[in-house]
C-alpha cells in the first residue's frame, strides 16, 4: 500500500514538472510558430505588394542576473523599429524584429544566434553582454553576418571587421573612468573590486590601473572576486577600508554590485562607489534598499534627465510603451536601429539581397555615417567598429540618475 | 584588528557551512548515501522566507518557522518519492544519481516559478551591528545572530543524540541498520526523523546564508551545498563534530585564505586543503576507521 502510495506521488511530481516545463515550452514554440508564420504570410503578401522585408534579429539576456539589460534593449530597438516602419521603413522596405533570450550565457546565444539564423535573419542587433557576444561573433564573423553590438563592450566582442558596437570599449572605459576621476579630482586614494572571471570586468580594470597611474591616482588596493564566489565581500571591503580609500571603484555588473553596497553598509564603510555602464540597472533590482545606492557614480554615455529633445521624446515614448525610464541601455539599442537604417540608407541595400552581400554593403557604409543619437551627438564609426563619442557620468540622487 | 574582523567573519561563514554540512553528515551517517539536493534545499527555504517575509510582509520569525516546516516536509517527501525505492533495490550509485536528479529538479522548479532573476534578499535579523575599537571593528547583526544559532544548533543536537529514545536509535541505525531493525527500531521512521531534521537545519542555514549575502537565485544553494559537503569529509562524514569544526575550519581558511593570498584564489585554497587532509588522513579529522570484518 506505502509502495502504491509512493509510486503514485511519484509519478504525480514527475507529471507535474513535466507538465510544467512541457506547457511552458510547448506554448513558447507555439507562439514562436505562430508570429513566424504569420510574419512569413506578412513578408510574402508584402512581396507581392511593395517588396520584402529586411530582417533584424536581437540577441540577449532577458532572463538571468543581466536581464534589466536584455529588456532594456529589446523594448528601444522594438521602439525604434515601430517608429522607422511608421515612418515608411528602411528604403521603402519594413524591418522584422525577432529578440532571442541568451541568458547571458554564450552556449545560449549562439543557439539563439543558429534560432534566428534559420529565421533568415540579414543583420543582428546583439548581443547585450560582452561574454555571450565573443562568442556570437565567431559565429557571424563565419557567415559574414552584419552585427551591431549595443552594449557588448569587451574588446574581443568586435574582432572582426563585419561587428561594429555603439557603447565604448572596456579599455575605454577604464581609461575614461580614471580621466574623469583624475580631471575632476573626485579622490586620490582608490580601491578597485572587480571580476577575474570576466572580460568585461577585468579588462575595464587593466586600464583603468594603467590610466590611473598617468593621473597621479593612488590604487591602494585591487582585490578581484570569481563567479563561483560572487557572495561575499566582506574581506574585500575589509583590505579597501585597511588602505583607506575614499573610493571604490567597481568595474562590474550591478547584481554584485547591489551586495557590495550592502556589505559596506553592514560593516560601516562608506566611501564613494564609482563603477562603469555595469552599475547601470542597480536600481531595478528586486527588493533592493535604494538608498544604498545614494551617491553612486557611474560613467554612461546616457541621462535619462537629459533636457536635449531627442532623449525627452526617447524618455517619454519609452515610459508610454513600457512603464519604466530607459537606462543606457536602451538608449545604446535605439541609437543601433537608428545606426543600422543610416547604413542601410547609405549603403542602398535591399531586402532581396543575401545576408553576406548586405554584410558587405554595410560594412563600408558604416564608417561613413554620422549620427546624432542619444548616447552621443555626431557620432561616427571607424573600420575597427569602434564608436568615437564622449563620454558622460552621472550621478545617483533621490533615487534616479542624474547628470552630473 | 583587520585579523580579528576577517576571523569573525571567517566563523560566520563557517558556521552557515557547519549547519549546512550538519544534513549531509546525519544523511550519510544513517542512510549511506550523499543527499546532493540538500544544497537546493537550502535555496528553496530561503525562497520560502522571501515570499513570506518580502511578499507578504509577515513577521520574519513566523516566516523562518513556516520555511523550515515546508522544507521539513519536503525533506521527508524526497526521502520517500525519491530514496527510500531505492535504498533496498538498487546499488549505492542509483541513490546518488537520483539524489543529483532531485537536486537538478528542484533548481528547475525554482527557475520556472520564480525566474532566473537575482532577488535582493531583506535581512530578517534585527539586531543592530556592535561597533567594537573606535569603529575599527564592526560585527554585524547577522553575524551573532549566525555564530549564535550555530552553537546552540549543535548544543540541541548533540543533546538529542545523547539524551533522547529516537537519538540513541539514530546512533543504533548508523551503527548496525539490520542489527537496530533486530532490536525493534523503525529504520525507515528513523531515516526519516534524519531527513526531517536535516532539511530543517537547511531551511535555517538557508535564512542565515541569505541575510548575510542578501541574493537570492535558484542556484543560491549550490556552492556552499558543495562546500558544506566538502566540510562534511574535511571533518569526517558520518561525525556531527566532524561537521561542525570541518564547516568552521573551512570558512576561516576560505576567508583568511581570500585576504592574505589571493582573493580570487580563494576556492582553489579551499579545495588545496580538503586534498591535503584527505591524503594524510582519509577519513577526516574526527572520521573513525572502520575495519571491514570478512
Amino acid at each position: 500500500m506505502k509502495k502504491f502510495l509512493s509510486i503514485v506521488v511519484a509519478s504525480a511530481m514527475v507529471a507535474a514538472t513535466l507538465a510544467g516545463c512541457g506547457g511552458a515550452s510547448a506554448s513558447d514554440s507555439t507562439a514562436e510558430t505562430t508570429e513566424n508564420s504569420a510574419s512569413t504570410e506578412a513578408a510574402e503578401g508584402g512581396a507581392s505588394a511593395e517588396g520584402a522585408t529586411f530582417k533584424i534579429g536581437g540577441i540577449g539576456p532577458v532572463t538571468g542576473g543581466a536581464a534589466v539589460y536584455g529588456q532594456a534593449v529589446k523594448n528601444a530597438a522594438q521602439l525604434a523599429v515601430d517608429e522607422i516602419n511608421a515612418a515608411g521603413g528602411i528604403n521603402g522596405a519594413q524591418i522584422e524584429f525577432n529578440f532571442q533570450d541568451d541568458e547571458h550565457d554564450a552556449e545560449k546565444a549562439v543557439n539563439a544566434y543558429n534560432t534566428l539564423k534559420d529565421w533568415n535573419m540579414q543583420m543582428l542587433l546583439g548581443t547585450v553582454t560582452s561574454t555571450p557576444c565573443v562568442a556570437v561573433v565567431e559565429k557571424s564573423h563565419e557567415d559574414n553576418m552584419f552585427q551591431l553590438t549595443p552594449s557588448g563592450s569587451a574588446v574581443e566582442s568586435i574582432q572582426y571587421d563585419n561587428a561594429f558596437r555603439v557603447c565604448f570599449s572596456d579599455p575605454n572605459q577604464g581609461k575614461a573612468s580614471a580621466q574623469y576621476i583624475g580631471e575632476n579630482k573626485v579622490a586620490e586614494k582608490i580601491a578597485v573590486i572587480y571580476n577575474s572571471s570576466d572580460v568585461y570586468s577585468s579588462g575595464i580594470y587593466q586600464t583603468f590601473a594603467a590610466e590611473a597611474a598617468n593621473q597621479g591616482l593612488d590604487i591602494v588596493s585591487a582585490e578581484a572576486f570569481t563567479e563561483d564566489s560572487k557572495t561575499d565581500f566582506s574581506v574585500q571591503l575589509q583590505k579597501a577600508k585597511d588602505a583607506g580609500a575614499e573610493l571604490v571603484f567597481l568595474p562590474i555588473y550591478y547584481t554584485e554590485a547591489s551586495i557590495i553596497l550592502g556589505q559596506a553598509d553592514k560593516m560601516g564603510y562608506a566611501p564613494m562607489f564609482f563603477g562603469c555602464d555595469g552599475l547601470d540597472g542597480i536600481l531595478a533590482v528586486e527588493d533592493f534598499d535604494t538608498s544604498l545606492a545614494e551617491g553612486v557614480m557611474l560613467l554612461t554615455p546616457f541621462a535619462a534627465d537629459a533636457q536635449d529633445e531627442l532623449t525627452q521624446n526617447f524618455v517619454k515614448a519609452y515610459q508610454e510603451a513600457y512603464g519604466d525610464i530607459p537606462n543606457q541601455f536602451a538608449a545604446d539599442a535605439y541609437d543601433g536601429i537608428y545606426a543600422i537604417k543610416a547604413a542601410a540608407e547609405k549603403a542602398g541595400i535591399t531586402p532581396d539581397m543575401s545576408a553576406s552581400d548586405i554584410c558587405d554593403a554595410m560594412k563600408a557604409a558604416m564608417t561613413e555615417i554620422t549620427v546624432d543619437g542619444l548616447t552621443g551627438a555626431g557620432m561616427t564609426w571607424g573600420a575597427d567598429g569602434e564608436p568615437n563619442k564622449a563620454p558622460k557620468a552621472v550621478k545617483i540622487t533621490n533615487g534616479a540618475y542624474a547628470a552630473m | 584588528m583587520s585579523f580579528i574582523s576577517y576571523l569573525i567573519n571567517g566563523v560566520s561563514l563557517g558556521s552557515v557551512y557547519a549547519i549546512i554540512a550538519l544534513g549531509y553528515t546525519m544523511v550519510y551517517g544513517i542512510a549511506k548515501m550523499l543527499n546532493f539536493a540538500h544544497g537546493d534545499v537550502i535555496m528553496v527555504g530561503g525562497y520560502v522566507v522571501f515570499v513570506l517575509v518580502s511578499g507578504m510582509g509577515l513577521p520574519p520569525i513566523l516566516g523562518v518557522l513556516v520555511s523550515m516546516v515546508v522544507c521539513t516536509v519536503l525533506g521527508i517527501t524526497i526521502e520517500k518519492v525519491a530514496y527510500k525505492p531505492l535504498r533496498m533495490a538498487a546499488s549505492p550509485l542509483a541513490v546518488l544519481i537520483t539524489a543529483i536528479g532531485v537536486s537538478y529538479l528542484l533548481q528547475n522548479i525554482a527557475l520556472l516559478l520564480f525566474g532566473a532573476n537575482t532577488k535582493s534578499f531583506t535581512s530578517v535579523v534585527t539586531i543592530p551591528a556592535v561597533v567594537l575599537a573606535d569603529g575599527k571593528l564592526t560585527i554585524s547583526g547577522e553575524t551573532i545572530v549566525t555564530i549564535a544559532a550555530c552553537i546552540v544548533i549543535m548544543i540541541g543536537l548533540t543533546l538529542f543524540i545523547n539524551l533522547t529514545k529516537a537519538g540513541q536509535a539514530m546512533l543504533a541505525v548508523s551503527e548496525d541498520k539490520g542489527a537496530a531493525q533486530l532490536m525493534g527500531i523503525n529504520v525507515n521512521g528513523t531515516i526519516a526523523l534524519t531527513f526531517a531534521i536535516g532539511s530543517a537545519l537547511a531551511a535555517v542555514a538557508g535564512v542565515l546564508l541569505c541575510s548575510t549575502y542578501p541574493s537570492l537565485t535558484p542556484y543560491t544553494g549550490a556552492m556552499p551545498g558543495i562546500k558544506a559537503f566538502v566540510a562534511a569529509v574535511f571533518g569526517g562524514i558520518g561525525s556531527i563534530p566532524g561537521a561542525m569544526i570541518g564547516g568552521i575550519l573551512l570558512g576561516v581558511i576560505e576567508i583568511l585564505g581570500k585576504a592574505y593570498i589571493s582573493s580570487q584564489m580563494a576556492d582553489a585554497i579551499v579545495f588545496a586543503v580538503l586534498i591535503v587532509v584527505l591524503l594524510v588522513k582519509p577519513t577526516g579529522i574526527l572520521g573513525k576507521e572502520i575495519q571491514e570484518k570478512v
